[in-house]
């Protein structure tokens, strides 16, 4: 950047005012001093602006110059993007370790695609179509997994007048040259997009299919689909990050785009060096072949962290534009509001509830609205579906990120400090977690599953509601008072807890279930349940039941049975109901 | 005005002292976050950090305390660098203020580099997951918390607690390979002189102090100069962990104290706060220190961290002890219920947790029954606290033969397992037998947490069970 836009008039932390500025608009990109900060401008005032710097401000001065092209923080879109790490604003951070070594130094300029790298391009239109903005015109196989779709740009449209031959290309090389009515564009693979606006897509369809996520909890009692947004509070220690990093592991999206925001740096390295070795239960191939990540850990610019939730979900548009489903992993948005919070302070505006900006709603609104699942401007369909961290102070949910938060997703999983202190886990709570997407994607179970899997989830989820009240008396009088019917309501639901709901995320096994053994799991959980009821109505002691080597197999049925061996798991209702049979006689 | 002069950069007289801050007008070309030197009216210098640059002025923060400046006298010198420290392997051994200079009596240490007390955020990329564990003798620990090298790891605590003991214990006890060199650096702020000497006597006692270097800034100290000290110990360390191989261990006591000072810097600057009057930064700047405690691919050496805070009223969701949570690999808790009924090391078993000890433990790491049995201890000791609340509303008369099995269950792991000596070493091996030794109670079916075949090989009945 050439251009001179003001000069420095004063520094605080990660806030800089400059003045005589001249043509700077509202969130245009700047660079600040010798070094050339990256900053984008946030506040306009006369001939005043302030800007927030992405990096460290230490030895900047007044008087020190400010650049700037005019434009506003945009992301690189192209092939090269899966498998790569990034910073909040999309600089590579392993060419950044090249470059600098293992401290990450300030002034980093680099592409953030490799800009050498030829790509073997396929062209699906042909010289002399009309296309309009976002249409396919060519496929790069980006991954084994996946086909990049070359699109033209959303804001243009017009007659393809060449077109360059299957070969391979660099993604600033010409591949297309389109006929438009303000004159002949040059389109190449490498494309730019601000990330503070949404990609457009023609219509916003309802939500269809789940995103499968082979966690137990999730999938059976409170299942979203792809398309949705959906919140995970819990206070430190309760397993936000492992179900984040599950549900990047094992969920059916296409694409993964993992922010890291604000969060550990052992926390990315785990996901780092652990990827690449993990293989998609789907597709049997490495995971990081379909991932993203961002990783702006706590001790990085507090400004790159705003702005790495927008680049990550920009990054996810593009993909879903392509037609496919990307899930995005926040973790934490409360790290995103805090970064409002800290440089909403700087620039002096007047705090809300916990120093919170009054525009916290406005904002965290407008971020859930850009997942959903659409039909893109190509007339494919894609989505994104967004899990979002929440980290309430205290653990207290009434706080204000995980309040607004909670007005925006119409899923919820509360994660519960007292199951993760017996080291439940997932420690999602069975009572204050709700998802409301369970009436939109109950087709695709009983078309996909089985019909009988929306009752037998109500079976379950009341139980649950009843073992709640009963724990109460017991937690008054004692278990032994209570009639046989509801001793055994307890212990039903305590083999559900242990041999359902718990999943370990580090056994080979359990770490991954698929919908037909979550069916099969609960199917035979259900049927314990009746037939034991039976035998207790035949008077048999709860006791006894319990005892039997039945209870046991059932409890081990989550690692007993690998996805290969379902057939087996068939026929355990059976077992159940014959094991069950001369009870009580 | 000569050459050199100009270099320097001096003025003379400041326009407003407020707290530990002050502010200079007319001065030109000042960058912030640099290096300050303050020389009062009886020639002593001090030294202060730019907080806030701006055009023709100044807002500067004196790290050592602005007692005895005056608004005409006070000479001011802009260094035009940040505030750099010496370092070298030299600083083992010795004893210094919050700001690195040596208080020991002893001559300034040969300093090999000058590095910058803010360090820089290592990159993610760079950084190697932590994968050895330190054994630290204690059984609670080493079974059911097991500390990483190159974690993070808190003990939160509240006042009149144990939390000094078992900061001491770890850091004798902490085995390194018979061929790898370890330090340890230890920062003290804003407490008392008791403490800081429990401490050194501990590192004596143990013939390591001359592996230890020492930053104090002790209660009387300028609660400023508390900003500084974790700075400057983590500098230290983060040379003697990157540059020299060595694995270091930084004990930081106490951190309720350096969030104070922050929030007494922040009210005189009139920043708005967020929570309890801490400034919303206060997240953002306690990363920035508990951050460089890590392992760097390539580099042999590590840096693990074992903050210590008070909570204030055993709070643990006070903002300090709370944000702390969210950045650090877990924390270890200490409870005054056990405290009082003297256990030792009175760690709470249950909110207490190792973030990365799940893939560290195990086959091939430790033995191969540790996660499960871990995972079982935590279950049953869940149990137990039930029951006890239970057992407290309808008497244990009332309670089924399991819940007394239960009951006896909580005894003995509270008195046999989990307490133990200050002076006494538990191998891993005896821990973890230590704790099949207390789950045998239970009949081997009540280990649900545990695979049938781990049960078959390391559960051993009790006799008197056998003779049921």
């Amino acid at each position: 950047m050439q251009k001179v836009a003001g000069k420095v008039y004063r520094v605080v932390g990660p806030v800089v005012e400059l003045e005589e500025v001249t043509f700077l608009r509202m969130l245009d990109v700047v660079e600040v001093g010798e070094l050339k900060l990256v900053g984008e401008v946030m506040q306009l005032k006369g001939d005043h602006a302030y800007v927030q710097v992405y990096e460290d401000t230490t030895s900047l001065k007044a008087g020190d110059l400010v650049y700037s092209e005019g434009q506003p923080l945009m992301v690189a879109l192209g092939p090269g993007l899966l498998g790569t790490i990034y910073d909040g604003i999309q600089r590579p951070e392993e060419l950044i370790e090249k470059q600098q070594g293992y401290y990450i130094g300030r002034g980093v300029h680099l592409d953030a695609l490799d800009l050498k790298k030829k790509w073997h391009f396929k062209p699906v239109k042909t010289a002399g179509t009309e296309v309009k903005g976002g249409e396919i015109i060519g496929e790069v196989q980006e991954t084994f997994l996946i086909k990049h779709r070359v699109m033209i740009p959303p804001d243009q449209a017009g007659k393809i007048k060449k077109i360059v031959p299957e070969g391979d290309y660099t993604v600033q090389d010409k591949i297309a040259e389109l006929e438009t009515e303000t004159g002949t564009k040059d389109i190449t693979m490498l494309q730019y997009w601000p990330v503070r606006v949404g990609r457009p897509y023609k219509t916003k369809e309802g939500i269809t299919e789940p995103l499968l996520t082979g966690q137990r909890v999730i999938d059976t009692l409170f299942p979203i689909g792809k398309g949705s947004c959906v919140a995970v509070p819990g206070g430190f220690g309760t397993g936000k990050t492992v179900v984040q990093h599950q549900l990047a592991k094992w969920s059916d999206a296409e694409i993964v785009v993992y922010i890291g925001c604000g969060e550990r740096g052992n926390e990315m390295t785990d996901i780092l060096i652990h990827f690449p070795k993990l293989i998609d239960p789907h597709t049997g191939r490495p995971l990081m072949e379909r991932t993203i990540f961002i990783a702006n850990t706590s001790n990085m610019p507090v400004a790159a962290r705003e702005a790495s939730i927008y680049t990550g979900i920009t990054l996810a548009e593009y993909y879903r534009d392509m037609g496919y489903n990307v899930a995005l992993m926040a973790d934490s948005t409360s790290r995103w509001a805090e970064a409002l919070r800290e440089l909403s302070g700087r620039l002096e505006e007047m705090p809300m509830e916990e120093g919170f900006p009054a525009y916290l709603p406005s904002r965290l609104a407008a971020f859930y609205e850009r997942a959903g699942h659409v039909k893109t401007l190509a007339g494919n369909e894609g989505s994104i579906s967004i899990i979002a961290a929440v980290s309430p102070p205290g653990g207290d949910f009434s706080e204000p990120v995980t309040a607004h938060t909670r007005r925006f997703v119409r899923a919820f999983w509360a994660l519960d400090r007292d199951l993760a202190n017996s080291r439940h886990y997932p420690s999602i709570s069975w009572l204050d977690s709700y998802s409301e997407y369970l009436i939109d994607i109950e087709d695709w179970w009983s078309k996909n599953i089985s019909e009988d899997w929306l009752e037998l989830r109500y079976t379950m989820m009341d139980l649950l509601q009843k073992e709640q009240r009963l724990q109460q008396v017991v937690k008054l009088v004692g278990p032994d008072v209570l009639p046989q019917a509801q001793r055994l309501v307890l212990e039903i639901c305590s083999v559900f807890k242990n041999g359902f709901l718990q999943q370990a995320a580090f056994d080979p096994i359990d770490t991954y279930t698929s919908a037909k053994k979550q069916f099969l799991m609960l199917k035979s959980i259900v049927t314990l349940y009746k037939a034991s009821e039976e035998a207790v109505k035949k008077g048999s002691n709860v006791s006894d039941i319990r005892e039997m080597p039945i209870y046991q197999q059932v409890l081990r049925m989550k690692t007993d049975y690998p996805e290969d061996k379902l057939a087996d798991l068939e026929k355990m209702p059976d077992k159940i109901k014959a094991a069950l049979q001369g009870m009580g006689i | 005005m000569s050459k050199e002069l100009t270099n320097l950069r001096e003025y003379v007289g400041v326009d407003e002292i407020k707290g530990p801050v002050f502010i200079i007008r007319n001065v030109h070309n000042v960058g912030y976050n640099e290096l300050v030197e303050i020389i009062d009216e009886q020639n002593k210098s001090r030294v202060g950090i730019t907080l806030e640059v701006g055009k023709g002025y100044a807002v500067v923060q004196v790290l050592g305390g602005t007692t005895g400046l005056s608004i005409s006298k006070s000479k001011v010198r802009f260094q035009e660098k940040p505030l750099l420290m010496g370092v070298s392997e030299e600083l083992l051994g010795r004893v210094f203020d919050g700001l690195g200079n040596p208080i020991d009596n002893m001559p300034r240490p040969a300093y090999k580099e000058w590095a910058d007390v803010n360090g820089a955020a290592i990159n993610p990329t760079a950084r190697d997951y932590p994968n050895n564990i330190i054994e630290t003798g204690i059984t609670v620990i080493d079974v059911m918390n097991t500390l990483v090298r190159g974690q993070k790891l808190p003990i939160f605590s509240g006042s009149g607690l144990s939390h000094d003991m078992i900061a001491a214990q770890i850091a004798r006890q902490a085995k390194v390979k018979d061929d790898e060199q370890f330090a340890v650096v230890f920062a003290a702020m804003g407490v008392k002189y008791d403490t800081a000497r429990f401490f050194i006597k501990s590192f004596e006692e143990s013939g390591v102090l001359e592996r230890v270097a020492i930053f104090l800034s002790l209660a009387d100290s300028p609660s400023i100069e508390r900003i500084q000290t974790p700075r400057s110990a983590l500098t230290c360390a983060e040379y003697l962990a990157f540059k020299k191989n060595m694995h270091v261990l930084v004990i930081m006591t106490d951190m309720s104290n350096y969030c104070e000072a922050l929030r007494e810097l922040s009210t005189v600057r009139g920043e708005i706060p967020a929570r309890k009057g801490y400034p919303g930064y206060l997240y953002s700047d306690l990363a920035s220190l508990y951050e460089r405690a890590g392992m760097i691919k390539g580099v042999k050496g590590s840096i693990t961290q074992l903050p210590i805070l008070t909570m204030p009223n055993d709070d643990i969701t006070h903002p300090i002890p709370d944000l702390t949570g969210y950045i650090t690999e877990g924390q270890i808790v200490c409870d005054r219920d056990l405290h009082s009924r003297g256990i030792y090391p009175a760690i709470a078993a249950l909110p207490s947790l190792s973030r990365l000890m799940k893939d560290n433990i195990g086959e091939g790491h430790t033995r191969e029954d540790h996660p499960s049995l871990a995972s079982q201890l935590f279950a049953c000791y869940a149990q137990v606290k039930d029951i006890r609340a239970l057992a407290s509303i309808i008497g244990e008369e009332e309670l089924s033969p399991l819940d007394h099995e239960y009951l006896n269950f909580g005894e003995e792991f509270e008195r046999k397992f989990l307490s133990q000596g200050y002076n006494e070493r538990r191998t891993l091996e005896q821990s973890l037998d230590l704790g099949w030794s207390i789950l045998n109670i239970f009949p081997p079916e009540e280990l649900v947490r545990i695979k049938a075949d781990m049960v078959k090989k390391y559960y051993k009945p009790r006799p008197e069970q056998e003779e049921k």
